[in-house]
C-alpha cells in the first residue's frame, strides 16, 4: 500500500518534467535545430525570457491553489513597468523607483483582495476589471505613449550577458530561481501556505477550522500583486522604456503555465516546480518554433493543444 | 381492508421490496390510492417513504412486488413514463426555475408546437383554464417565478402537475415552507383536486396538518407497514406509537457523569436563518440533545453559536465570559469546536490529506516562525488514526477517498486534537454504519466525562434518549421545551416536535 502511494507521488511529481523532457527531446532531434537549441547560450536566453512569465507565475500558483484567478497580471506588469520608468525619469535613484514599483503592483494587488473579500464578488470579475483599471491607468500616467528612461542598472537585471561574466545567468534569473524556491517553502511548509491549500479544497471547510478565509485571500491576491510589481520591473528592465502597451494578453500566458504545472482552476491543487515547468515548456516551444522558422500561428496552435492535453493528462491521472 | 368500491383504485402496489446493498429499504410494501382521496404517508426518517415514492415515479426500480395503474399494470422505466402514466410529483424543495417566468415554467418540456414554432396563445389558454380551476386566478403568467411567494410557487408547482390531467398526485412535505395563510390556500387547492377525482398521496411530518388533509393514512416503520386506516377514526397518539414502535437495540454507553459549571449560556440569542430567538444553558459534564424535524431550526442554532450564521440579537458567553467577536476563528480560540452535519460539502476538505483536515483547525502546536514541522503533525495525526481506528492507508490519504464513517471520525478526530471545550455536534451519526456509531458514542461519553459541554443534534430520537442528559426540543424555530433525558420519551419527543406542544 505505501509503496504504491509513493510511486503514485512520484509519477505525479514527474508528469510535468515528461512534458519538458518531450519538448526538449523533440527540438534536439530535429536536423535544423539541433546544433543551436541545446547549447549554453541559447538556453541562457530561454531563461531570460522566461523571467517576466515566471514571477508572475509564481504569484498565480498561489491564486490559482487558493481557488481564485487573476486576470490582472499583465496589465498590472505593464503599469508597474511605468512606474518604474516614470520614476528612474523623473531622477529618482533606481533602488527606490523599483521599490515604488513592486509596492505599487502590491498595491494593484491588494485592492483585488478587498474588492473580492468585502464585495463578495467572483474574483474573475473584480481582475476583469481591474485588468482594464490597471491597463487604463498606465496609459494615463504614459499619455499614451513609451516613457524613455536614461539607462540606469536596472536594465542589467535582464541582460543578455551578465554583467560580471561569473554571475553566467542574468541577475533577473537568479532573481526567478531564489524567489520560486521560497514560494514553494512558502506554500509546503508554512501555517500560510496550509491556509492558501484549504481554502482552495473547500473554503468553507477552512472557515469551519478557524481559518480567517478573507484574510488569507488578501494576503494571496496582494502577494500575486507583488510578483506581478516585480515582473513589471523585469519587463522595464528589458524594454529600457516604459510602455503601456506591453503584455497585452499575458496574464493567459501565465494562467496557461500554472494550468500545465498541475494547478486546477477548482482550486486545492497546484505547485510551484509545475508551474515553473510550465513556464519553461512555453518558452522552450516558443524559442524551438522560431528557429525551425515556422510562423507565429504555428507555434499558437501548438500551445493550444498543450493545454488542453496537459489538463486532460492530469484528470485521467486523478481518475486513476 | 377498506371499502373503495367495485372499481379497481387508481394505484395499487402490492409486496413492494427494495433493497440498497445489504440492506432492505422495503420489505414488502403494500399501498393503494383511489382517486379522489388523500392518503396520507407517514413514517419516520429512513421509514422508506421516499423510497416508496421513487420506485411510484420511476425514479428507482422495485427488487420486486407489482404496481396497477387503474388495474392495468404499471412499471416506469424513468420519471418521464411516470408522468405521461399520470403520476405527478411535488417535492419538498420546489422544482421552478426562478428566472423563468409562470407560463414558461408550466409549459417547460411539453411547449406545444407546429414544425417547432411554439404556439404560445395555445399554452396561455390551457395555463389560464388550470389557474382558473385551482382557484387562483389572480396569477400573473408574466411574472417571474422569483417574484412570487412560496404559497404562490407551490401553486404554480401544482398547475405545472395537473396540467397534463394528472391521476396521481404526490406530495411531499409540500407545507414546509408555506405560512399559515398559503397552507390554507393549499388546502383548498387539495379538496379541490379531490373533488375532480385525482388520487393524492400526502407527505408530511406535521400531523395535526395531516389530520386536516388526509382521509385515509398508511404508516411506514423500517420498510413495513407498521399500520393503516381512515384518519377520522384514529387518534394522534395511535399514530405516533405506530411510527415509534421500534425495539431499542442500540448500545448506549454512559459512565458516571456530573453536570458542573455553566459552560456556555446562549441568551435571546436570534440568528440570520433563525425565526425566533432562543435561551439555554450548557454545563461542563453535560450533553444536550436538540431534537426536532429537519428544518426546525436546530442546526441555525448550532451555527448561530459558531458565528458561522450572524448572530442579530441576544447574547452567547462561555464560562461566564462574553465573546465579543462572532467569527468562527474567535469561536475556535474560546474552545468551540463544530461538527457540520454536511460532511462532504463542509465538514471536510476532501482534496487534502487526513492529516491536513486532522490538524487543520489546530496548527499552533507545529508551528516555529511561521514554519510548520511537519513530522510532527504527520505523527500527531497518524495517533488519532490509531485511537479512532480510521481505516484508511496513512495520514498523507485524501480525506476524499475514505468511506463515510470513517470521514465522520476524521471530523470528529478534528474536534478532538482541537481539544475543544464545547463541541457542537450535528447529526454526527448520519450516514455512518453501526459499528462506527457506537464508538462516536462512546467518545462523547468520554468527552462529557471529561467536563466538555456537548450539544447534539439528531433526528434520530432513541440516540439522542441513550446518550443525552437533557434534550430541547425545537418545533419550526420554536424552542418548545428542554427537560432531564428521563423526562421523554420517543413518543414524546415525537409528539413535541410535530406539534409543537410538550405533554
Amino acid at each position: 500500500m505505501k509503496r504504491s502511494a509513493r510511486l503514485t507521488s512520484l509519477i505525479n511529481l514527474m508528469a510535468p518534467f515528461l512534458g519538458l523532457i518531450l519538448v526538449v527531446l523533440i527540438f534536439s532531434l530535429m536536423p535544423e535545430v539541433q546544433s543551436r537549441f541545446l547549447r549554453a547560450g541559447n538556453l541562457k536566453a530561454v531563461a531570460t525570457q522566461s523571467v517576466i512569465v515566471a514571477l508572475g507565475a509564481l504569484g498565480m500558483t498561489v491564486v490559482i491553489i487558493s481557488g481564485g484567478i487573476d486576470l490582472s497580471a499583465a496589465s498590472n506588469i505593464a503599469f508597474t513597468s511605468v512606474i518604474v520608468a516614470a520614476a528612474v525619469n523623473a531622477g529618482i535613484p533606481p533602488v527606490l523607483a523599483i521599490l515604488a514599483g513592486v509596492a505599487l503592483g502590491g498595491l494593484i494587488g491588494l485592492t483585488n483582495g478587498l474588492l473580492i473579500t468585502k464585495l463578495k464578488l467572483v474574483p474573475f470579475i473584480i481582475t476583469l476589471g481591474m485588468m482594464g483599471i490597471a491597463r487604463g491607468l498606465a496609459k494615463w500616467l504614459a499619455h499614451n505613449q513609451k516613457i524613455d528612461a536614461p539607462l540606469s542598472w536596472i536594465n542589467e537585471l535582464m541582460a543578455k550577458t551578465p554583467h560580471p561574466p561569473w554571475l553566467l545567468l542574468a541577475p533577473g534569473v537568479w532573481l526567478m530561481i531564489v524567489l520560486a524556491i521560497a514560494m514553494a517553502v512558502v506554500l509546503r511548509k508554512t501555517v500560510f501556505g496550509r491556509h492558501v491549500f484549504a481554502v482552495g479544497s473547500n473554503e468553507a471547510t477552512a472557515r469551519l477550522c478557524g481559518i480567517r478565509t478573507d484574510r488569507t485571500k488578501i494576503m494571496i491576491y496582494a502577494l500575486a500583486g507583488l510578483f506581478c510589481g516585480l515582473a513589471g520591473v523585469m519587463e522595464f528592465s528589458r524594454l529600457t522604456v516604459g510602455d503601456p502597451t506591453v503584455a497585452v494578453g499575458l496574464e493567459l500566458d501565465i494562467i496557461a503555465a500554472v494550468v500545465i504545472g498541475g494547478g486546477s482552476l477548482s482550486g486545492g491543487a497546484g505547485s510551484i516546480l509545475g508551474s515553473m515547468i510550465g513556464v519553461f515548456i512555453m518558452s522552450l516551444l516558443r524559442n524551438g518554433c522560431t528557429m525551425m522558422g515556422w510562423p507565429n500561428y504555428i507555434q499558437e496552435i501548438i500551445i493550444g493543444v498543450i493545454i488542453v492535453a496537459a489538463v486532460a493528462l492530469d484528470r485521467l491521472r486523478h481518475r486513476a | 381492508m377498506t371499502p373503495s368500491g367495485p372499481p379497481p383504485p387508481a394505484l395499487e402496489m402490492r409486496g413492494i421490496v427494495k433493497r440498497f446493498g445489504a440492506t432492505e429499504a422495503l420489505a414488502g410494501v403494500d399501498f393503494t390510492l383511489s382517486g379522489g382521496e388523500v392518503h396520507a404517508l407517514l413514517g419516520e426518517n429512513g421509514a422508506g417513504k421516499s423510497t416508496l415514492m421513487k420506485i411510484l415515479s420511476g425514479a428507482l426500480h422495485p427488487d420486486g412486488g407489482d404496481m396497477r395503474l387503474d388495474g392495468r399494470p404499471y412499471h416506469p422505466s424513468d420519471p418521464g413514463v411516470g408522468r405521461r402514466g399520470g403520476v405527478a410529483m411535488i417535492y419538498q424543495e420546489l422544482t421552478l426555475a426562478p428566472h423563468l417566468t409562470v407560463e414558461e415554467n408550466i409549459a417547460l418540456g411539453r411547449e406545444p408546437h407546429r414544425r417547432g414554432f411554439l404556439r404560445r396563445t395555445e399554452v396561455r389558454r390551457k395555463i389560464r383554464e388550470t389557474l382558473d380551476f385551482l382557484h387562483h386566478p389572480e396569477i400573473d403568467l408574466d411574472a417571474r417565478i422569483a417574484a412570487l411567494g412560496m404559497g404562490a410557487r407551490q401553486i404554480v408547482e401544482i398547475a405545472r402537475a395537473i396540467m397534463d390531467r394528472s391521476r396521481i398526485l404526490v406530495m411531499d412535505e409540500p407545507t414546509s415552507s408555506l405560512t399559515r395563510e398559503d397552507m390554507d390556500r393549499l388546502f383548498q387547492v387539495i379538496r379541490k383536486l379531490r373533488e375532480d377525482g385525482v388520487g393524492i398521496v400526502y407527505i408530511s411530518h406535521f400531523l395535526e396538518e395531516v389530520k386536516e388533509a388526509a382521509d385515509r393514512f398508511t404508516v411506514l416503520r423500517d420498510g413495513r407497514v407498521a399500520g393503516a386506516g381512515r384518519i377520522a377514526e384514529t387518534s394522534l397518539g395511535d399514530i405516533i406509537r405506530l411510527m415509534v414502535g421500534r425495539e431499542m437495540n442500540a448500545f448506549f454507553p454512559r459512565t458516571g457523569r456530573v453536570s458542573g459549571d455553566v459552560l456556555l449560556s446562549v441568551e435571546d440569542m436570534k440568528g440570520g436563518a433563525m425565526a425566533l430567538p432562543v435561551s439555554f444553558d450548557l454545563r461542563r459534564g453535560e450533553i444536550l440533545g436538540l431534537a426536532g424535524l429537519v428544518g426546525s431550526g436546530r442546526t441555525e442554532t448550532l451555527r448561530t453559536i459558531f458565528g458561522l450564521d450572524p448572530k442579530e440579537e441576544g447574547s452567547v458567553r462561555f464560562a461566564g465570559k462574553h465573546a465579543p467577536s462572532g467569527k468562527p476563528w474567535a469561536r475556535i480560540e474560546a474552545g468551540v469546536g463544530l461538527l457540520s452535519e454536511d460532511r462532504q460539502g463542509e465538514g471536510l476538505a476532501l482534496s487534502l490529506s487526513i492529516k491536513d483536515n486532522l490538524t487543520l483547525s489546530r496548527l499552533r502546536p507545529y508551528r516555529r516562525l511561521g514554519f510548520l514541522n511537519d513530522s510532527l503533525r504527520r505523527s500527531a495525526a497518524a495517533g488519532w488514526i490509531d485511537r479512532l481506528k480510521i481505516k484508511s492507508t496513512g495520514p498523507e490519504s485524501a480525506a476524499g477517498g475514505l468511506s463515510g464513517g470513517n470521514q465522520q471520525k476524521v471530523a470528529l478526530a478534528r474536534l478532538l486534537h482541537q481539544e475543544a471545550d464545547v463541541l457542537l455536534l450535528d447529526e454526527p451519526t448520519r450516514g455512518v454504519d453501526v459499528g462506527s456509531k457506537s464508538q462516536i458514542y462512546s467518545w462523547m461519553d468520554r468527552l462529557a466525562a471529561e467536563g466538555k459541554g456537548l450539544l447534539f443534534v439528531s433526528s434520530y430520537f432513541p440516540e439522542l434518549l441513550g446518550v443525552c442528559d437533557r434534550i430541547a426540543v425545537f418545533h419550526r424555530g420554536t424552542l418548545v421545551a428542554v427537560r432531564p433525558a428521563d423526562g421523554w420519551t420517543e413518543e414524546r419527543l415525537l409528539a413535541a416536535a410535530t406539534t409543537g406542544k410538550a405533554s
